[in-house]
């Protein structure tokens, strides 16, 4: 058996506790395939990436009210406004979190609210304009106590 | 129901106002048991309507997702001084009303 060394056990260590974040990295895929539902609001319509924002805190220690803001880019006037947003999530048993109606009276296309999310996720937004376009836009949050896994 | 409201007591006309509405309510989201191992049925608001002098400004279709006592920020051109109502119906059918005056100024 060689010698271990300093150098070498050390790289030995570095190396195994990397292992564990590779089977970490998985769990957090996508549960939802949201394709269905977003197709379904945007009755199969387009839908492109932009215009819209979700602003959460990126580590949410509590899942059970995690806070989040989201706006879309939109004059806000008769002619051109927001008509809905629909927010989902990735993981939540219940995709569909909330849809939101505003008109062109909003004057700011901003909604903000407190929502459960059941793990590390991808918020997705979606957005119908007057026009009849469709666009999305998302947010990364990692949430350390999730919602729905407890009984309490 | 509880209901808090925030609205500006007055704005100048054409301002826009920030609008909040926090509701005291569990939004049960049906996958909780009770002590006796039963299920929980979901009770959640599940549609809340704003209109301010009649005319609807904002309305939002909840699920489960909402966390519980449901909050919601938004905003609107104050127009003219009147009346902002919420309403709002849970999924047992139970309904809440909440209401707040502006006066509108030029």
């Amino acid at each position: 058996m060689p010698r271990l060394d300093r150098r070498r056990f050390c790289s030995v260590l570095a190396g195994l506790s990397a292992l564990p974040m590779l089977p970490a990295r998985r769990a957090v895929a996508a549960e939802n395939d949201l394709t269905p539902i977003i197709a379904k609001i945007s009755a199969g319509r387009p839908v492109r990436e932009g215009r819209v924002r979700v602003d959460t805190p990126s580590l949410a220690d509590n899942g059970h009210s995690v806070p989040l803001k989201i706006s879309v880019e939109s004059p806000m006037t008769a002619a051109e406004h927001v008509v809905s947003i629909s927010l989902l999530s990735d993981r939540n048993p219940r995709p569909l979190i909330a849809t939101y109606h505003l008109g062109p009276r909003a004057g700011r296309a901003t909604v903000s609210t407190r929502v459960r999310l059941n793990g590390t996720q991808r918020l997705h937004a979606v957005a119908k304009l007057s026009d009849g376009s469709f666009w999305s836009g998302g947010a990364n949050v990692i949430v350390t106590e999730s919602a729905c896994l407890d009984d309490s | 129901m509880i209901a808090r409201v925030q609205v500006p007591r007055e704005a100048k006309r054409g301002e826009i106002i920030v609008i909040r509405i926090a509701i005291q309510h569990k939004m049960e989201t049906g996958y909780r048991l009770d002590n006796f191992g039963k299920p929980i049925p979901k009770n959640v608001i599940n549609e809340l309507v704003c209109r301010y002098d009649g005319v609807e400004i904002f309305r939002a279709e909840m699920g489960s997702g909402v966390a519980a006592n449901p909050f919601l920020e938004f905003f609107t051109v104050a127009e003219a001084s009147g009346e902002i109502v919420f309403e709002w119906i849970d999924d047992a059918g139970e309904r809440g009303a909440e209401r707040a005056s502006i006066k509108v100024h030029g």
